[in-house]
Protein backbone atom coordinates (compact mmCIF):
# COMPACT_ATOMS: atom_id res chain seq x y z
CA UNK A 1 0.00 0.00 0.00
CA UNK A 2 1.13 3.19 -0.98
CA UNK A 3 1.63 5.97 1.93
CA UNK A 4 0.41 8.97 0.39
CA UNK A 5 1.86 12.16 2.23
CA UNK A 6 -0.63 15.59 1.28
CA UNK A 7 1.87 18.17 1.60
CA UNK A 8 1.39 22.21 1.45
CA UNK A 9 1.41 25.41 3.31
CA UNK A 10 -1.13 25.94 5.43
CA UNK A 11 -2.66 29.28 3.67
CA UNK A 12 -3.12 27.63 0.32
CA UNK A 13 -6.38 28.27 0.20
CA UNK A 14 -8.74 25.99 -2.36
CA UNK A 15 -6.50 24.39 -4.61
CA UNK A 16 -5.12 22.85 -1.10
CA UNK A 17 -8.83 21.40 -0.48
CA UNK A 18 -8.81 20.31 -4.02
CA UNK A 19 -5.71 18.16 -4.28
CA UNK A 20 -6.58 16.83 -0.61
CA UNK A 21 -9.91 15.69 -1.97
CA UNK A 22 -7.38 13.83 -4.92
CA UNK A 23 -5.01 12.53 -2.32
CA UNK A 24 -8.10 11.34 -0.34
CA UNK A 25 -9.52 9.50 -3.21
CA UNK A 26 -6.36 7.34 -4.39
CA UNK A 27 -6.75 5.10 -1.34
CA UNK A 28 -3.67 4.68 0.64
CA UNK A 29 -2.39 5.51 3.94
CA UNK A 30 -3.17 9.35 4.36
CA UNK A 31 -1.01 11.87 6.33
CA UNK A 32 -1.08 15.37 6.37
CA UNK A 33 2.11 17.35 6.43
CA UNK A 34 1.68 21.24 6.80
CA UNK A 35 4.74 24.04 7.33
CA UNK A 36 4.05 27.50 7.99
CA UNK A 37 4.46 29.83 10.73
CA UNK A 38 1.31 28.46 12.18
CA UNK A 39 -0.66 24.90 11.25
CA UNK A 40 -2.62 23.89 14.43
CA UNK A 41 -5.36 25.72 12.98
CA UNK A 42 -5.68 24.52 9.49
CA UNK A 43 -4.52 20.83 11.17
CA UNK A 44 -8.04 21.59 13.35
CA UNK A 45 -9.88 22.51 9.96
CA UNK A 46 -9.31 19.33 8.15
CA UNK A 47 -9.32 17.22 11.47
CA UNK A 48 -11.96 14.63 9.85
CA UNK A 49 -10.14 14.16 6.40
CA UNK A 50 -9.19 10.66 7.02
CA UNK A 51 -5.60 11.29 7.68
CA UNK A 52 -4.00 8.57 9.64
CA UNK A 53 -1.88 11.31 11.36
CA UNK A 54 -0.75 14.81 10.83
CA UNK A 55 2.56 16.17 10.85
CA UNK A 56 3.70 19.49 11.37
CA UNK A 57 6.76 22.21 10.65
CA UNK A 58 6.32 25.23 12.56
CA UNK A 59 8.66 28.31 12.53
CA UNK A 60 8.84 31.93 12.05
CA UNK A 61 11.00 30.72 9.44
CA UNK A 62 8.25 28.98 7.19
CA UNK A 63 6.30 32.26 7.40
CA UNK A 64 7.14 33.51 4.01
CA UNK A 65 7.64 31.31 0.49
CA UNK A 66 11.38 31.03 0.45
CA UNK A 67 13.43 27.77 -1.17
CA UNK A 68 15.92 27.03 1.67
CA UNK A 69 13.33 26.69 4.01
CA UNK A 70 10.54 25.47 2.05
CA UNK A 71 12.55 22.97 0.92
CA UNK A 72 14.10 21.60 4.02
CA UNK A 73 10.41 21.76 5.86
CA UNK A 74 9.26 19.30 2.55
CA UNK A 75 12.08 17.50 2.92
CA UNK A 76 11.30 16.75 6.49
CA UNK A 77 8.33 15.81 6.03
CA UNK A 78 8.53 13.18 3.52
CA UNK A 79 11.18 11.29 5.08
CA UNK A 80 9.33 11.41 8.59
CA UNK A 81 6.34 10.55 7.12
CA UNK A 82 7.89 7.86 4.82
CA UNK A 83 5.76 8.64 2.09
CA UNK A 84 5.92 6.82 -1.07
CA UNK A 85 3.77 9.35 -2.64
CA UNK A 86 3.48 13.39 -2.41
CA UNK A 87 0.28 15.46 -3.40
CA UNK A 88 0.76 19.19 -3.04
CA UNK A 89 -0.96 22.03 -4.31
CA UNK A 90 0.36 23.39 -7.10
CA UNK A 91 0.90 27.10 -5.68
CA UNK A 92 3.92 29.24 -6.83
CA UNK A 93 5.42 28.31 -3.20
CA UNK A 94 5.11 24.47 -3.94
CA UNK A 95 5.97 24.20 -7.52
CA UNK A 96 9.11 26.22 -6.68
CA UNK A 97 10.28 24.01 -4.19
CA UNK A 98 8.66 20.70 -5.14
CA UNK A 99 11.34 19.20 -8.04
CA UNK A 100 14.02 19.76 -5.87
CA UNK A 101 12.82 18.17 -2.73
CA UNK A 102 11.81 15.20 -5.00
CA UNK A 103 15.70 15.07 -6.09
CA UNK A 104 16.51 15.00 -2.26
CA UNK A 105 14.67 12.26 -1.16
CA UNK A 106 15.23 10.22 -4.07
CA UNK A 107 12.17 10.55 -5.98
CA UNK A 108 10.44 12.08 -9.12
CA UNK A 109 8.13 14.72 -9.78
CA UNK A 110 5.28 15.41 -11.90
CA UNK A 111 3.93 18.99 -12.16
CA UNK A 112 0.97 20.53 -13.40
CA UNK A 113 -0.99 17.85 -13.46
CA UNK A 114 -4.81 17.70 -14.51
CA UNK A 115 -6.22 14.64 -13.19
CA UNK A 116 -4.68 11.44 -11.16
CA UNK A 117 -5.22 8.33 -10.18
CA UNK A 118 -3.98 5.50 -7.53
CA UNK A 119 -1.22 4.61 -10.63
CA UNK A 120 -1.09 7.20 -13.41
CA UNK A 121 -1.06 11.20 -13.46
CA UNK A 122 -2.06 12.80 -16.67
CA UNK A 123 -0.53 16.08 -17.61
CA UNK A 124 -0.28 18.29 -21.10
CA UNK A 125 3.13 18.87 -22.97
CA UNK A 126 4.10 21.66 -25.79
CA UNK A 127 2.41 23.54 -24.10
CA UNK A 128 -1.04 22.48 -23.82
CA UNK A 129 -0.80 20.93 -27.13
CA UNK A 130 -0.88 17.20 -26.14
CA UNK A 131 -2.12 15.85 -22.98
CA UNK A 132 -0.63 12.49 -21.88
CA UNK A 133 -1.07 9.87 -19.32
CA UNK A 134 1.98 8.20 -17.48
CA UNK A 135 2.84 6.23 -14.54
CA UNK A 136 6.06 5.82 -12.78
CA UNK A 137 7.85 3.06 -10.33
CA UNK A 138 9.67 5.91 -8.71
CA UNK A 139 9.22 6.30 -5.36
CA UNK A 140 8.55 8.75 -4.02
CA UNK A 141 6.77 10.04 -6.55
CA UNK A 142 5.96 14.00 -5.84
CA UNK A 143 3.05 15.02 -7.39
CA UNK A 144 1.60 19.01 -8.01
CA UNK A 145 -2.04 18.69 -8.88
CA UNK A 146 -3.03 22.13 -10.48
CA UNK A 147 -5.63 24.81 -9.25
CA UNK A 148 -9.38 23.93 -10.99
CA UNK A 149 -8.93 20.53 -11.97
CA UNK A 150 -10.74 18.72 -8.68
CA UNK A 151 -13.81 19.22 -6.70
CA UNK A 152 -12.64 20.65 -3.16
CA UNK A 153 -12.60 18.17 -0.20
CA UNK A 154 -14.87 19.77 2.72
CA UNK A 155 -13.28 17.70 5.37
CA UNK A 156 -14.75 17.91 8.99
CA UNK A 157 -13.28 19.94 11.26
CA UNK A 158 -12.67 18.93 15.02
CA UNK A 159 -8.92 18.52 17.13
CA UNK A 160 -5.87 17.43 15.28
CA UNK A 161 -2.64 16.09 16.97
CA UNK A 162 0.07 17.59 15.05
CA UNK A 163 3.53 15.59 15.49
CA UNK A 164 5.70 18.00 14.81
CA UNK A 165 9.28 17.55 13.03
CA UNK A 166 12.25 18.83 13.75
CA UNK A 167 14.08 20.29 10.97
CA UNK A 168 17.85 21.49 10.11
CA UNK A 169 17.76 24.64 7.97
CA UNK A 170 21.05 25.66 5.95
CA UNK A 171 22.22 29.05 6.23
CA UNK A 172 19.67 31.31 5.49
CA UNK A 173 21.00 33.83 2.82
CA UNK A 174 17.42 35.18 1.51
CA UNK A 175 15.05 37.40 2.58
CA UNK A 176 11.38 38.05 1.56
CA UNK A 177 10.82 41.69 2.08
CA UNK A 178 7.10 42.22 0.65
CA UNK A 179 4.58 41.60 -2.26
CA UNK A 180 3.97 43.63 -4.98
CA UNK A 181 0.36 44.17 -6.01
CA UNK A 182 -0.81 46.35 -8.87
CA UNK A 183 -3.27 48.99 -7.72
CA UNK A 184 -6.04 47.94 -6.61
CA UNK A 185 -7.55 49.81 -9.93
CA UNK A 186 -5.28 47.38 -11.59
CA UNK A 187 -6.01 44.40 -10.05
CA UNK A 188 -7.37 42.98 -13.32
CA UNK A 189 -6.22 38.87 -12.94
CA UNK A 190 -9.18 37.35 -10.95
CA UNK A 191 -8.51 33.84 -10.90
CA UNK A 192 -11.73 32.67 -9.97
CA UNK A 193 -13.86 34.91 -12.28
CA UNK A 194 -16.45 33.11 -13.79
CA UNK A 195 -15.35 35.24 -17.63
CA UNK A 196 -12.08 35.24 -18.85
CA UNK A 197 -11.84 39.07 -21.19
CA UNK A 198 -9.26 38.58 -23.99
CA UNK A 199 -7.95 42.37 -25.54
CA UNK A 200 -5.57 42.07 -28.58
CA UNK A 201 -3.53 44.21 -30.22
CA UNK A 202 -5.82 45.63 -32.58
CA UNK A 203 -7.43 47.79 -29.86
CA UNK A 204 -4.69 49.76 -30.36
CA UNK A 205 -4.36 49.69 -34.25
CA UNK A 206 -5.41 51.82 -36.66
CA UNK A 207 -9.45 51.81 -37.19
CA UNK A 208 -11.34 52.14 -40.18
CA UNK A 209 -11.28 55.83 -39.23
CA UNK A 210 -7.70 56.10 -39.96
CA UNK A 211 -6.86 57.01 -36.17
CA UNK A 212 -5.94 54.53 -33.19
CA UNK A 213 -8.35 55.01 -30.22
CA UNK A 214 -6.52 53.54 -26.84
CA UNK A 215 -7.78 55.86 -24.51
CA UNK A 216 -11.25 54.95 -25.68
CA UNK A 217 -10.11 50.93 -25.66
CA UNK A 218 -9.08 51.61 -22.49
CA UNK A 219 -12.29 53.20 -20.85
CA UNK A 220 -14.62 50.65 -22.96
CA UNK A 221 -12.11 47.82 -21.58
CA UNK A 222 -11.79 48.61 -17.93
CA UNK A 223 -15.67 49.54 -18.01
CA UNK A 224 -16.62 45.84 -18.90
CA UNK A 225 -14.30 44.65 -16.51
CA UNK A 226 -15.77 47.06 -14.11
CA UNK A 227 -19.62 45.67 -14.79
CA UNK A 228 -18.82 42.02 -15.16
CA UNK A 229 -15.93 41.24 -12.60
CA UNK A 230 -13.93 39.06 -15.52
CA UNK A 231 -10.75 38.45 -15.56
CA UNK A 232 -8.20 40.57 -18.29
CA UNK A 233 -6.13 38.72 -20.60
CA UNK A 234 -4.07 39.44 -23.20
CA UNK A 235 -2.16 38.66 -26.45
CA UNK A 236 1.30 39.03 -26.55
CA UNK A 237 1.45 41.54 -29.18
CA UNK A 238 -0.51 43.99 -27.26
CA UNK A 239 1.71 43.55 -24.30
CA UNK A 240 4.75 43.71 -26.09
CA UNK A 241 4.16 47.05 -27.10
CA UNK A 242 4.79 48.66 -24.52
CA UNK A 243 8.49 47.80 -24.51
CA UNK A 244 8.45 48.70 -28.33
CA UNK A 245 7.02 52.23 -26.94
CA UNK A 246 3.90 52.64 -28.65
CA UNK A 247 0.43 53.73 -27.20
CA UNK A 248 -0.68 51.05 -25.00
CA UNK A 249 -2.90 50.35 -22.48
CA UNK A 250 -1.31 51.47 -19.15
CA UNK A 251 -3.31 48.24 -16.87
CA UNK A 252 -1.98 45.67 -19.28
CA UNK A 253 1.59 43.77 -18.18
CA UNK A 254 3.13 40.75 -19.13
CA UNK A 255 1.35 38.95 -16.31
CA UNK A 256 -2.18 39.10 -18.50
CA UNK A 257 -0.75 37.33 -21.15
CA UNK A 258 -2.02 34.46 -22.27
CA UNK A 259 -0.60 31.98 -24.29
CA UNK A 260 2.24 29.76 -25.42
CA UNK A 261 4.78 32.48 -23.44
CA UNK A 262 2.30 32.99 -20.90
CA UNK A 263 -0.75 31.98 -18.95
CA UNK A 264 -2.97 28.84 -19.18
CA UNK A 265 -5.92 30.46 -16.70
CA UNK A 266 -9.43 28.35 -16.39
CA UNK A 267 -12.47 29.86 -16.78
CA UNK A 268 -15.96 28.99 -17.90
CA UNK A 269 -16.37 31.42 -20.60
CA UNK A 270 -13.84 33.62 -22.56
CA UNK A 271 -14.47 36.39 -24.72
CA UNK A 272 -11.90 37.43 -27.44
CA UNK A 273 -11.44 41.03 -28.21
CA UNK A 274 -9.45 42.51 -31.54
CA UNK A 275 -6.90 39.48 -31.63
CA UNK A 276 -6.41 36.99 -34.09
CA UNK A 277 -6.75 33.84 -32.53
CA UNK A 278 -3.61 32.59 -33.66
CA UNK A 279 -2.23 28.84 -32.69
CA UNK A 280 0.78 30.46 -29.60
CA UNK A 281 -2.31 32.45 -28.72
CA UNK A 282 -4.88 29.85 -28.42
CA UNK A 283 -3.04 27.35 -26.42
CA UNK A 284 -3.20 29.39 -23.64
CA UNK A 285 -7.20 29.09 -23.90
CA UNK A 286 -7.18 25.24 -23.43
CA UNK A 287 -8.76 25.59 -20.31
CA UNK A 288 -11.75 27.84 -21.49
CA UNK A 289 -14.69 26.28 -21.76
CA UNK A 290 -17.07 28.50 -23.82
CA UNK A 291 -15.19 30.55 -25.85
CA UNK A 292 -16.52 33.38 -28.23
CA UNK A 293 -14.69 36.08 -30.42
CA UNK A 294 -15.59 39.36 -31.41
CA UNK A 295 -13.50 40.05 -34.82
CA UNK A 296 -13.30 42.41 -38.39
CA UNK A 297 -11.74 39.97 -39.61
CA UNK A 298 -14.01 36.59 -40.32
CA UNK A 299 -11.17 34.97 -41.31
CA UNK A 300 -8.99 35.23 -38.54
CA UNK A 301 -7.96 32.28 -36.05
CA UNK A 302 -11.16 31.61 -34.06
CA UNK A 303 -13.09 31.15 -37.17
CA UNK A 304 -11.14 27.96 -37.60
CA UNK A 305 -12.22 26.36 -34.78
CA UNK A 306 -10.74 27.66 -32.13
CA UNK A 307 -14.54 29.36 -31.02
CA UNK A 308 -17.72 28.07 -30.52
CA UNK A 309 -19.08 31.83 -31.71
CA UNK A 310 -17.10 34.02 -33.87
CA UNK A 311 -18.60 37.76 -33.58
CA UNK A 312 -17.58 39.68 -37.44
CA UNK A 313 -17.61 43.23 -36.11
CA UNK A 314 -16.33 46.29 -34.45
CA UNK A 315 -15.46 45.43 -30.77
CA UNK A 316 -15.56 49.07 -30.21
CA UNK A 317 -18.96 49.15 -31.38
CA UNK A 318 -20.37 46.10 -29.57
CA UNK A 319 -18.24 46.02 -26.28
CA UNK A 320 -19.67 49.93 -25.80
CA UNK A 321 -23.21 48.94 -26.22
CA UNK A 322 -22.38 45.61 -23.89
CA UNK A 323 -21.48 48.17 -21.44
CA UNK A 324 -24.28 50.41 -21.63
CA UNK A 325 -26.42 47.10 -21.43
CA UNK A 326 -24.30 46.07 -18.64
CA UNK A 327 -25.33 49.69 -16.68
CA UNK A 328 -28.76 48.71 -17.44
CA UNK A 329 -28.85 51.83 -20.14
CA UNK B 1 33.02 46.84 -6.36
CA UNK B 2 31.47 45.35 -8.97
CA UNK B 3 30.94 41.72 -8.97
CA UNK B 4 32.00 39.88 -12.32
CA UNK B 5 29.42 36.86 -12.34
CA UNK B 6 29.62 33.66 -14.27
CA UNK B 7 25.89 33.26 -15.72
CA UNK B 8 24.94 30.11 -16.70
CA UNK B 9 21.43 30.60 -19.08
CA UNK B 10 20.13 26.63 -19.51
CA UNK B 11 18.02 26.16 -22.29
CA UNK B 12 17.45 23.82 -25.25
CA UNK B 13 15.49 24.12 -27.70
CA UNK B 14 11.69 23.84 -28.89
CA UNK B 15 9.39 23.30 -32.18
CA UNK B 16 8.51 26.47 -33.47
CA UNK B 17 5.11 27.35 -31.92
CA UNK B 18 3.51 28.30 -35.17
CA UNK B 19 4.22 24.25 -36.04
CA UNK B 20 1.30 21.71 -35.90
CA UNK B 21 2.59 18.86 -33.82
CA UNK B 22 1.68 15.09 -33.44
CA UNK B 23 2.59 12.39 -31.06
CA UNK B 24 4.01 9.43 -32.15
CA UNK B 25 4.63 6.34 -30.01
CA UNK B 26 8.43 5.63 -31.07
CA UNK B 27 11.07 2.69 -29.72
CA UNK B 28 11.91 4.97 -26.84
CA UNK B 29 8.59 6.09 -25.69
CA UNK B 30 6.87 8.94 -27.24
CA UNK B 31 7.93 11.46 -29.46
CA UNK B 32 7.05 14.01 -32.08
CA UNK B 33 6.31 12.85 -35.48
CA UNK B 34 9.15 14.99 -37.92
CA UNK B 35 10.27 15.82 -35.01
CA UNK B 36 14.09 17.02 -36.42
CA UNK B 37 12.32 18.32 -39.42
CA UNK B 38 10.04 20.91 -37.75
CA UNK B 39 11.72 24.10 -37.43
CA UNK B 40 12.72 25.25 -33.84
CA UNK B 41 13.52 27.75 -31.89
CA UNK B 42 15.49 28.73 -28.78
CA UNK B 43 13.06 27.60 -26.12
CA UNK B 44 11.21 31.05 -25.20
CA UNK B 45 11.22 31.68 -21.60
CA UNK B 46 14.92 30.61 -21.90
CA UNK B 47 15.07 33.25 -24.58
CA UNK B 48 14.42 35.79 -22.17
CA UNK B 49 16.47 34.31 -19.66
CA UNK B 50 19.48 34.78 -22.00
CA UNK B 51 18.32 38.60 -22.63
CA UNK B 52 18.73 39.43 -18.87
CA UNK B 53 21.51 37.51 -18.53
CA UNK B 54 23.17 39.54 -21.38
CA UNK B 55 22.09 42.78 -20.01
CA UNK B 56 23.31 41.59 -16.39
CA UNK B 57 26.65 41.04 -17.99
CA UNK B 58 27.02 44.18 -19.60
CA UNK B 59 26.32 46.25 -16.37
CA UNK B 60 28.85 43.73 -14.45
CA UNK B 61 32.06 44.52 -16.26
CA UNK B 62 34.26 40.69 -15.93
CA UNK B 63 30.96 38.81 -16.36
CA UNK B 64 30.12 36.03 -18.87
CA UNK B 65 27.32 34.62 -19.97
CA UNK B 66 27.27 29.96 -21.05
CA UNK B 67 24.18 29.19 -22.84
CA UNK B 68 24.07 25.15 -21.63
CA UNK B 69 21.97 23.30 -23.56
CA UNK B 70 21.11 19.99 -24.47
CA UNK B 71 19.69 19.03 -27.92
CA UNK B 72 20.78 17.73 -31.12
CA UNK B 73 23.30 19.35 -32.08
CA UNK B 74 22.16 19.94 -35.99
CA UNK B 75 19.17 21.82 -34.94
CA UNK B 76 21.33 23.35 -32.24
CA UNK B 77 23.35 24.79 -34.49
CA UNK B 78 20.45 26.13 -36.97
CA UNK B 79 18.98 27.89 -33.81
CA UNK B 80 22.43 29.08 -33.20
CA UNK B 81 22.46 31.07 -36.54
CA UNK B 82 19.84 33.08 -35.28
CA UNK B 83 20.16 33.04 -30.83
CA UNK B 84 23.84 33.75 -32.10
CA UNK B 85 22.88 37.31 -33.93
CA UNK B 86 21.42 38.75 -30.22
CA UNK B 87 23.97 38.95 -27.50
CA UNK B 88 27.69 37.80 -26.94
CA UNK B 89 27.27 34.42 -24.98
CA UNK B 90 29.78 31.27 -25.30
CA UNK B 91 28.22 27.56 -26.01
CA UNK B 92 28.46 24.56 -23.83
CA UNK B 93 26.41 21.47 -25.45
CA UNK B 94 25.85 18.23 -25.00
CA UNK B 95 24.50 16.50 -27.96
CA UNK B 96 20.88 14.47 -26.90
CA UNK B 97 17.30 14.91 -27.19
CA UNK B 98 15.57 18.29 -26.92
CA UNK B 99 12.05 16.30 -26.48
CA UNK B 100 9.31 17.10 -23.82
CA UNK B 101 8.99 13.07 -23.16
CA UNK B 102 12.53 13.10 -21.38
CA UNK B 103 13.22 13.25 -17.98
CA UNK B 104 14.00 16.97 -16.03
CA UNK B 105 16.11 14.39 -13.29
CA UNK B 106 17.81 13.42 -16.11
CA UNK B 107 18.58 16.63 -18.24
CA UNK B 108 20.09 18.28 -14.61
CA UNK B 109 23.25 16.22 -13.94
CA UNK B 110 24.04 16.80 -17.59
CA UNK B 111 23.43 20.31 -17.38
CA UNK B 112 25.62 20.32 -14.37
CA UNK B 113 28.43 18.41 -15.80
CA UNK B 114 28.89 21.54 -18.45
CA UNK B 115 28.20 24.64 -16.14
CA UNK B 116 31.26 22.75 -14.06
CA UNK B 117 33.40 22.90 -17.45
CA UNK B 118 33.11 26.98 -17.53
CA UNK B 119 36.72 28.05 -17.39
CA UNK B 120 37.55 29.27 -13.99
CA UNK B 121 34.43 27.66 -12.53
CA UNK B 122 33.67 29.77 -9.34
CA UNK B 123 30.47 28.47 -7.67
CA UNK B 124 30.73 31.51 -5.70
CA UNK B 125 30.37 33.64 -8.56
CA UNK B 126 27.47 31.20 -10.43
CA UNK B 127 23.82 32.33 -11.53
CA UNK B 128 22.14 29.41 -12.69
CA UNK B 129 19.86 31.67 -15.53
CA UNK B 130 16.73 29.51 -17.73
CA UNK B 131 12.98 29.50 -18.40
CA UNK B 132 10.89 28.76 -15.34
CA UNK B 133 9.24 26.57 -17.63
CA UNK B 134 10.08 24.67 -20.83
CA UNK B 135 7.55 25.14 -23.88
CA UNK B 136 8.04 21.29 -24.67
CA UNK B 137 8.12 19.48 -21.00
CA UNK B 138 6.56 22.91 -19.31
CA UNK B 139 7.44 21.12 -16.14
CA UNK B 140 9.70 23.97 -14.30
CA UNK B 141 11.84 21.08 -12.59
CA UNK B 142 15.13 20.96 -14.18
CA UNK B 143 16.81 24.58 -12.80
CA UNK B 144 15.77 23.25 -9.06
CA UNK B 145 17.25 19.54 -9.49
CA UNK B 146 20.41 21.49 -11.22
CA UNK B 147 20.50 23.71 -7.80
CA UNK B 148 20.15 21.12 -5.55
CA UNK B 149 23.31 18.83 -7.60
CA UNK B 150 25.13 22.12 -7.43
CA UNK B 151 24.05 22.70 -3.49
CA UNK B 152 22.71 26.02 -4.44
CA UNK B 153 19.52 26.54 -1.89
CA UNK B 154 18.56 30.56 -3.00
CA UNK B 155 16.16 29.56 -5.78
CA UNK B 156 13.06 31.88 -7.51
CA UNK B 157 11.13 30.89 -9.87
CA UNK B 158 8.56 32.71 -12.45
CA UNK B 159 11.56 35.93 -11.97
CA UNK B 160 10.20 39.13 -14.08
CA UNK B 161 12.94 40.97 -12.76
CA UNK B 162 16.58 40.94 -11.14
CA UNK B 163 17.97 43.98 -9.71
CA UNK B 164 21.79 44.06 -8.96
CA UNK B 165 22.93 45.95 -5.56
CA UNK B 166 26.68 47.35 -4.95
CA UNK B 167 27.22 44.79 -2.83
CA UNK B 168 26.43 41.79 -5.35
CA UNK B 169 23.01 41.25 -3.61
CA UNK B 170 20.42 40.33 -5.61
CA UNK B 171 16.63 41.96 -5.85
CA UNK B 172 14.02 39.44 -6.86
CA UNK B 173 10.78 40.18 -8.06
CA UNK B 174 9.36 36.39 -8.79
CA UNK B 175 5.46 36.23 -10.08
CA UNK B 176 2.92 34.80 -7.58
CA UNK B 177 -0.98 34.20 -7.47
CA UNK B 178 -2.86 36.95 -8.54
CA UNK B 179 -0.55 38.78 -10.67
CA UNK B 180 1.34 39.78 -8.07
CA UNK B 181 5.16 39.46 -7.53
CA UNK B 182 6.88 38.49 -4.35
CA UNK B 183 10.19 40.41 -3.54
CA UNK B 184 12.98 39.12 -2.16
CA UNK B 185 16.31 40.11 -1.24
CA UNK B 186 19.69 37.55 -1.69
CA UNK B 187 22.87 38.21 -0.15
CA UNK B 188 24.28 37.48 -3.59
CA UNK B 189 25.47 34.79 -5.62
CA UNK B 190 25.28 31.99 -5.97
CA UNK B 191 21.59 31.27 -6.57
CA UNK B 192 18.85 29.92 -9.37
CA UNK B 193 16.64 31.97 -11.37
CA UNK B 194 14.13 30.27 -13.55
CA UNK B 195 12.89 33.64 -15.50
CA UNK B 196 9.34 34.21 -16.75
CA UNK B 197 9.13 36.76 -19.45
CA UNK B 198 11.34 39.10 -17.74
CA UNK B 199 10.65 43.00 -18.64
CA UNK B 200 13.34 43.30 -21.96
CA UNK B 201 12.18 43.39 -25.69
CA UNK B 202 14.31 41.42 -27.53
CA UNK B 203 17.32 42.91 -28.70
CA UNK B 204 17.98 43.69 -32.68
CA UNK B 205 20.65 41.25 -34.79
CA UNK B 206 23.97 42.79 -34.21
CA UNK B 207 26.17 41.10 -37.50
CA UNK B 208 29.57 42.03 -35.13
CA UNK B 209 28.20 39.71 -32.02
CA UNK B 210 26.93 37.29 -34.18
CA UNK B 211 30.02 36.46 -36.05
CA UNK B 212 31.96 36.90 -32.38
CA UNK B 213 29.83 34.28 -31.40
CA UNK B 214 30.11 31.86 -34.18
CA UNK B 215 33.75 31.24 -33.91
CA UNK B 216 32.64 29.60 -30.53
CA UNK B 217 29.71 28.27 -31.40
CA UNK B 218 31.10 25.87 -34.01
CA UNK B 219 33.38 24.37 -31.91
CA UNK B 220 31.17 24.06 -29.28
CA UNK B 221 29.09 22.23 -31.55
CA UNK B 222 31.66 19.89 -32.62
CA UNK B 223 33.07 19.11 -29.27
CA UNK B 224 29.18 18.71 -27.68
CA UNK B 225 29.47 14.74 -26.22
CA UNK B 226 26.43 12.92 -27.03
CA UNK B 227 24.25 11.92 -24.04
CA UNK B 228 22.57 8.74 -23.49
CA UNK B 229 18.71 8.98 -21.97
CA UNK B 230 16.79 6.17 -20.73
CA UNK B 231 13.74 7.49 -19.25
CA UNK B 232 13.58 4.50 -17.03
CA UNK B 233 10.82 4.04 -14.41
CA UNK B 234 8.12 6.11 -16.32
CA UNK B 235 5.69 4.66 -19.06
CA UNK B 236 3.39 6.56 -21.01
CA UNK B 237 -0.12 5.04 -21.58
CA UNK B 238 -1.25 7.27 -23.89
CA UNK B 239 -0.21 10.74 -25.65
CA UNK B 240 -3.13 12.13 -27.32
CA UNK B 241 -3.85 15.41 -29.42
CA UNK B 242 -7.14 17.29 -27.42
CA UNK B 243 -10.51 16.86 -28.96
CA UNK B 244 -10.32 18.94 -31.61
CA UNK B 245 -11.91 21.56 -33.49
CA UNK B 246 -15.16 23.39 -32.14
CA UNK B 247 -17.88 24.05 -34.73
CA UNK B 248 -17.51 27.70 -35.14
CA UNK B 249 -20.45 29.74 -36.05
CA UNK B 250 -20.03 32.46 -37.45
CA UNK B 251 -22.25 35.87 -36.68
CA UNK B 252 -21.90 38.41 -39.47
CA UNK B 253 -24.06 41.48 -40.90
CA UNK B 254 -25.48 42.11 -37.71
CA UNK B 255 -26.30 45.14 -36.17
CA UNK B 256 -23.46 45.56 -32.93
CA UNK B 257 -26.51 46.66 -30.64
CA UNK B 258 -28.32 42.82 -31.32
CA UNK B 259 -24.52 40.92 -30.55
CA UNK B 260 -23.83 43.15 -27.59
CA UNK B 261 -27.24 41.78 -26.19
CA UNK B 262 -26.29 38.41 -27.20
CA UNK B 263 -22.75 38.77 -25.81
CA UNK B 264 -24.66 40.01 -22.40
CA UNK B 265 -27.19 37.00 -22.16
CA UNK B 266 -24.28 34.74 -22.69
CA UNK B 267 -22.51 36.57 -19.90
CA UNK B 268 -25.41 36.33 -17.90
CA UNK B 269 -26.55 32.73 -18.54
C1 LIG C 1 7.80 31.90 -29.63
C2 LIG C 1 6.48 32.58 -29.73
C3 LIG C 1 5.67 32.60 -28.60
C4 LIG C 1 4.44 33.26 -28.62
N1 LIG C 1 3.69 33.25 -27.50
C5 LIG C 1 2.50 33.90 -27.53
C6 LIG C 1 1.67 33.95 -26.36
O1 LIG C 1 2.00 33.41 -25.30
N2 LIG C 1 0.51 34.62 -26.42
C7 LIG C 1 0.10 35.27 -27.56
O2 LIG C 1 -0.96 35.89 -27.55
N3 LIG C 1 0.86 35.24 -28.66
C8 LIG C 1 2.05 34.58 -28.68
N4 LIG C 1 2.81 34.59 -29.81
C9 LIG C 1 2.43 35.51 -30.90
C10 LIG C 1 1.30 35.04 -31.78
O3 LIG C 1 1.83 34.23 -32.81
C11 LIG C 1 0.59 36.26 -32.41
O4 LIG C 1 1.53 37.06 -33.07
C12 LIG C 1 -0.15 37.14 -31.40
O5 LIG C 1 -0.98 36.35 -30.58
C13 LIG C 1 -1.00 38.14 -32.15
O6 LIG C 1 -1.65 39.01 -31.25
P1 LIG C 1 -3.00 39.72 -31.62
O7 LIG C 1 -3.95 38.72 -32.12
O8 LIG C 1 -3.41 40.55 -30.47
O9 LIG C 1 -2.54 40.77 -32.74
P2 LIG C 1 -2.77 40.83 -34.29
O10 LIG C 1 -2.30 39.60 -34.96
O11 LIG C 1 -2.19 42.14 -34.68
O12 LIG C 1 -4.32 40.86 -34.44
C14 LIG C 1 -5.11 41.98 -34.19
C15 LIG C 1 -6.53 41.59 -34.50
O13 LIG C 1 -7.39 42.64 -34.14
C16 LIG C 1 -8.46 42.68 -35.07
N5 LIG C 1 -9.07 44.00 -34.95
C17 LIG C 1 -8.52 45.22 -35.17
N6 LIG C 1 -9.41 46.19 -34.91
C18 LIG C 1 -10.56 45.58 -34.53
C19 LIG C 1 -11.85 46.04 -34.15
N7 LIG C 1 -12.15 47.34 -34.09
N8 LIG C 1 -12.78 45.13 -33.81
C20 LIG C 1 -12.51 43.80 -33.86
N9 LIG C 1 -11.31 43.30 -34.22
C21 LIG C 1 -10.35 44.20 -34.56
C22 LIG C 1 -7.79 42.39 -36.38
O14 LIG C 1 -8.73 41.90 -37.31
C23 LIG C 1 -6.78 41.31 -35.98
O15 LIG C 1 -7.34 40.03 -36.10
C24 LIG C 1 4.01 33.90 -29.81
C25 LIG C 1 4.80 33.83 -30.95
C26 LIG C 1 6.01 33.19 -30.92
C27 LIG C 1 6.82 33.14 -32.17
Amino acid sequence: METILFLTHPDAGKPALEALAAAQELGGQLIIGLFGAEVQTTANQWAGCGAAKFLGVIGNEFTTARYATDAAAAEALVKAAQATIVIAPATSRMNRILPGVAHRCGGRTDTHVTALTATSVTRWYYRQRMEAVLSRTQRPWFIALDPGCHAPASPAPGTATVTIVPVSLPSIRTTVTGVKSPEASQQTIRPDAPLLFVAGAGWTKKQPDGQPHVSEAADLILGFLNATQASLGSSKSLVDLSGEGQAVLPFMSHLNQIGQTGATPRHPKGLATCCHGEEPHVVGWRFINERRAINLDANCGWARGKADVLYVADAFAVIRKVNELLAGK
Amino acid sequence: MSTAFQVAVCGSIVPDPLQTLEPVTGPAGPALKNELMLPAVLDPWAWHALFEAAHLAKAHPGSKVYLVSVAPKAKLQQVMMTVGQKVPFELLAVDGPSSGFTEAAEIAPLLVETIKTIPGFDLNRLLVFGGWESASRGAGATLQIVGELLGITDQFQGVDQLTVGQDGALEILERIEGGRHQISRCAGAPAVLGWATGNLPEPPNNPQIGMANMRGIMPALQKAKPAKLTGAGVTFASVTLPKQQRQTKIVKDTPPDEIAREIVAWIQQ
